[in-house]
């Protein structure tokens, strides 16, 4: 970034700035930029922090609900769960940085969003992650990226003490090059303690807690997030941040305290591009001025450029106004803490983002450029011509007997035990778990007045690749169905939006559709967006990931006791299907297996009957009705079947209702319940509980021993 | 009856075993920069990551300042419990002998484990009868106790080994199935499992609370005579 290296102009593309931006940023400025400020409106600009290519389309989510205190725009959304309580919750993408360096990238990842969640006040009670991978059986580059994922986010969430209750992992070719590390963070609060990142009131003090800020992480929105991945990315590895926990333990527990004791006006995380994303967002969102000088800043190294300062990625920090009187207390709440606290500027009035150094001013900008001037792109979006993925290897060639194929799906590594994962995770620090993994569902988190959360995160790229309009939405309804399983209602939810590059048509349709899908199937449950994040760019020369929306879901119990589970409970219960469940075999477990490729119409939903079983679900588990409640998700009823025997240690007898295809797929729209014959009057019983093994007659005969040694055997020796 | 919990930077299970110990007596916290007990009868050092544990586990924790009140409380006899981090610290302040190495998979465990109960005639088992079988989380990465062979046998034979992973569920490698140890005087106990996430059915298991109400009953016991 030497001045004599190239000219300005040439500057702003190696920053990722076309011709076009930087044209707008002259005509913005009425001057040429400065080099800091070149820098900082370059990060501002990029596809990661200004939303370039979805901020017009994320205009289509719902975003109202009658729970909901905190909408999109803040660092965390947030939904009211009675007794004065708030969960403030969101999801996040670390997929570049993870491609570069998976144990870092993930844990780093972890960390982002805690710093996002307790940045509203809010304690993090709970972490889940939505993984993908390339097929861990075909490539040593997968296995290395799962291992080290998988142990980076155990390293942080551990280490930090907040439980990591949930998640899913995918494991597809699409995803081979371009792996896909999604966090979610929960935290709970007294309404009183949620804040907002506006900074207010000129004359307050800009302070900055936490870690030294280093070289770690600079162009990382920039050069890591806002471009496809290719050849020489060990290069970029100095890029990516280095997390830690401790640190952020200590910040966490310092803000909290600093909450509390009402010394703070505004909070705010600083994540991708630094302090120059954090003090413009609290500036914008404040509608006033900041002030900074670099020089008050603790550096790790000693002779960092301006620039360098500005668009740090390091971790583990926080920016904070405060009253002037109040500095004092604060200063020794953080030296308690043993967090560094640092007064490095303060609120101004009216609009600039001004930076010095030495006494010299090296940027001003005013913040509107730097936030609302970001350009935004209409999509060029076009349905593909021809289809965009190839077709899986196959493993099985469809003559199989059916038990066969049952336990191929068991063992496949999409359907596969997690315990092999979650077993590297603490789910349960903090004392609110009531359903951990494999137990249920959703995780059920327990609150002080004895009602409860259920969490569920969920997004299946296959079927969005097939049919995004449909498979977008049927990652809501699946979420939902995971809540009502523990007799959960929705309240809000969060989604992270994956996929290629927007800048081709195809991919652009994919998002657009997706998120339509999304849309609709928020307006069908009435269920608001509370906020979300969006990586794009994730494509090979090979070509793009499936399209994979994550959704992250947050629901409501009455009481903690009564969450469900997924096992069958009792021999002698009867088990019913229950719901609007038309499965077809497009875009299934079982399709892949015998390696057809991600086409074709997946099978309509109907929101009305969906919103009814939805609703008849959670109550009969509510009302214990139901001793178990398991949603039919992928590898269709029979997988369903099998996994509640495995999760009870009990066997079953069925008849399929006729015509049903037992591997067929329609999630969110199918449940297996189980109770007394008295408690399931009126549904349409299909068996009973009981045995050594499942039994599906005129289909497949599985001792459960077998089931549970297939599903455990799938991803053993991987992680 | 009153518990201190002992609260190190980077405790993570802290008020997880305050809430543990408010089901069986009065718990506060005790800060690591102070040098006071507070007047309390019992001291837990909690799980968690004292310090990050970036060097060895328990390493940093063991200098903390509260520390050298523990370890003067300890040698007047004072109950003291070390869960998880909190075994690792005790190990690391010579209260309690042997050393946590890393987990044989050299992976972060988490599993809900058997345990035997081999003694039920002490203060931090005396609610349980032996040969009784609790069920109780482990979740560490560094939970391998270690001891010479002659230690081991010294161990087993003075009756210093409280309990044990039952057949099948030792998660780490730990000699001979060592879950949990006391020092000679037996006042000073570790144990890698959590007992105080193991103190609600809610949870999946109760079983954990025995240790807390065994120590309250010896306390109690203690002031009686």
């Amino acid at each position: 970034m030497s001045s004599s290296a190239s000219s300005l102009e040439e500057r702003h593309r190696q920053l990722g700035l076309t011709d076009g931006e930087y044209a707008r940023i002259l005509e913005r400025l009425g001057r040429t930029p400065g080099d800091v400020e070149l820098a900082m409106l370059s990060l501002m600009w990029s596809e990661h922090c200004g939303y370039k290519h979805s901020r017009r389309l994320l205009r289509r989510l719902p975003t109202e609900g009658r729970h909901l205190l905190l909408g999109p725009g803040e660092n965390a959304g947030a939904v009211d769960v009675g007794g004065g309580l708030a969960v403030a919750f969101k999801v996040e993408s670390h997929n570049h940085p993870s491609a570069v360096e998976p144990f870092q990238g993930a844990a780093t990842g972890v960390g982002g969003i805690l710093r996002d969640v307790f940045a509203v006040g809010a304690r993090p009670i709970a972490v889940l992650d939505s993984l993908r991978f390339g097929e861990p059986g075909a490539s040593e580059r997968s296995r290395y990226l799962l291992e080290r994922a998988v142990a980076g986010i155990g390293f942080y969430g551990n280490s930090i003490g907040v439980p990591t209750v949930g998640g899913e992992i995918y494991f597809e070719d699409s995803y081979e090059a371009n792996c896909l590390i999604n966090a979610m963070c929960l935290g709970l609060a007294p309404h009183s303690r949620l804040i907002r990142s506006a900074a207010a009131g000129a004359g307050n003090v800009v302070v900055l807690l936490g870690a030294l800020t280093g070289r770690d992480g600079i162009g990382g929105a920039s050069v890591l997030a806002s471009a496809e991945l290719g050849e020489g990315d060990e290069a970029k590895r100095p890029s990516v941040q280095i997390g830690d926990p401790f640190t952020e333990k200590k910040l966490l527990e310092c803000c909290l305290e600093l909450l509390d004791r009402e010394l703070l006006v505004s909070l705010q995380d600083l994540g991708a591009a630094g302090l120059t994303s954090a003090a413009s967002e609290m500036a914008g969102r404040g509608g006033v001025g900041i002030t900074l000088d670099l020089c008050q800043i603790p550096l790790r190294e000693a002779d960092m450029e301006p620039f360098e300062i500005m668009v740090s990625e390091s971790q583990e920090r926080m920016l904070c106004v405060a009253r002037p009187e109040c500095v004092g207390a604060l200063l020794d709440v953080c030296e308690r803490w043993e967090v560094l606290a640092t007064t490095i500027g303060c609120v101004t009035e009216g609009d600039s983002l001004t930076v010095l150094h030495r006494g010299m001013a090296v940027a001003e900008l005013p913040v509107s450029v730097l936030i609302d001037d970001c350009p935004a792109y209409d999509l060029q979006p076009e349905p593909p011509s021809s289809d965009l993925y190839g077709s899986p290897a196959a493993v099985l060639n469809g003559d199989e007997p059916a038990g066969e194929v049952l336990l191929a799906l068991l063992g496949s590594g999409n359907l596969a035990s997690r315990r092999p994962v979650f077993e590297q995770y603490d789910p349960i620090v903090q004392s609110r778990t009531v359903r951990r993994p494999d137990e249920a569902d959703a995780a059920v988190l327990s609150l002080p007045d004895g009602s409860a959360i259920a969490v569920s995160i969920d997004g299946n790229g296959r079927r969005v690749a097939c049919d995004p309009l449909r498979g977008a939405a049927e990652a809501v309804y699946e979420c939902a169905a995971n809540l009502a399983c523990v007799g959960a209602e929705p309240l809000g939810l969060t989604n992270c939006l994956n996929f290629g590059n927007p800048e081709k048509p195809h991919v652009a349709w994919q998002l657009v559709q997706a998120v339509e899908g999304l849309a609709g199937a928020c307006e069908a449950l009435d269920v608001p967006v509370v906020g979300g994040n969006v990586s794009l760019y994730n494509e090979a020369p090979s070509g793009p990931i499936f399209p994979t929306p994550v959704v992250g879901m947050v629901g409501k119990l009455p009481s903690a006791g009564r969450a469900g589970r997924l096992g069958f409970a009792q021999a002698g219960d009867s088990i019913a299907l229950v719901g609007p469940f038309s499965p077809s075999p497009v875009g299934s477990e079982l399709s892949k297996l015998l390696g057809r490729p991600p086409v074709g119409a997946l099978p309509e939903a109907d929101p009305g009957a969906i919103r009814v079983v939805l609703e008849a679900v959670r109550a009969r588990v509510r009302s214990g009705a139901f001793r178990s409640a398991h949603d039919i998700a992928e590898g269709g009823a029979a997988v369903a079947l099998a996994e509640c025997c495995i999760a009870g240690g009990l066997g079953a007898s069925v008849r399929l209702p006729l015509g049903l295809d037992p591997f067929a797929e329609a999630p969110g729209r199918g449940f297996i319940v189980s109770g007394s014959r008295e408690a399931l009057a009126g549904l349409v019983i299909i068996g009973e509980v009981g045995g050594d093994g499942l039994r599906i007659d005129g289909l497949l005969e599985v001792a459960v021993s077998a089931l549970r040694a297939a599903r455990d055997g799938g991803l053993s020796g991987w992680v | 009856m009153k518990f201190g919990i002992v609260r190190f930077p980077g405790s993570c299970d802290d008020i997880d075993a305050l809430q543990a110990a408010a089901r069986v007596g009065d718990a506060v916290l005790l800060w690591h920069a102070d040098h006071d007990l507070q007047g309390v009868d019992a001291v837990i050092v909690p799980g968690g990551f004292s310090y990050g544990d970036y060097l060895r586990a328990g390493a940093i924790a063991r200098f903390a300042p509260v520390m050298a009140e523990v370890e003067e409380f300890a040698r007047a006899g004072g109950l003291v419990l070390g869960i998880c981090n909190g075994f690792q610290v005790l190990c690391e302040a010579g209260l309690l002998p042997g050393a946590l190495l890393p987990n044989l998979s050299l992976k972060f465990v988490f599993r809900q484990v058997e345990l035997s109960v081999v003694r039920a005639d002490g203060p931090f088992t005396g609610a349980c009868a032996a040969g009784d079988r609790l069920s109780i989380p482990v979740k560490h990465t560094t939970g391998r106790f270690y001891a010479p062979e002659l230690e081991l046998d010294r161990l087993e034979d003075g009756g210093q080994v409280l309990l044990l992973y039952a057949p099948g569920h030792n998660p780490n490698g730990s000699r001979r199935d060592i879950a949990g140890v006391c020092n000679e005087a037996g006042n000073v106990f570790g144990l890698m499992p959590h007992p105080e996430h193991a103190v609600d059915l809610l949870a999946g298991s109760a079983d954990g609370l025995k240790i807390f109400e065994s120590m309250r009953a010896h306390v109690e016991q203690r002031v009686l005579a």
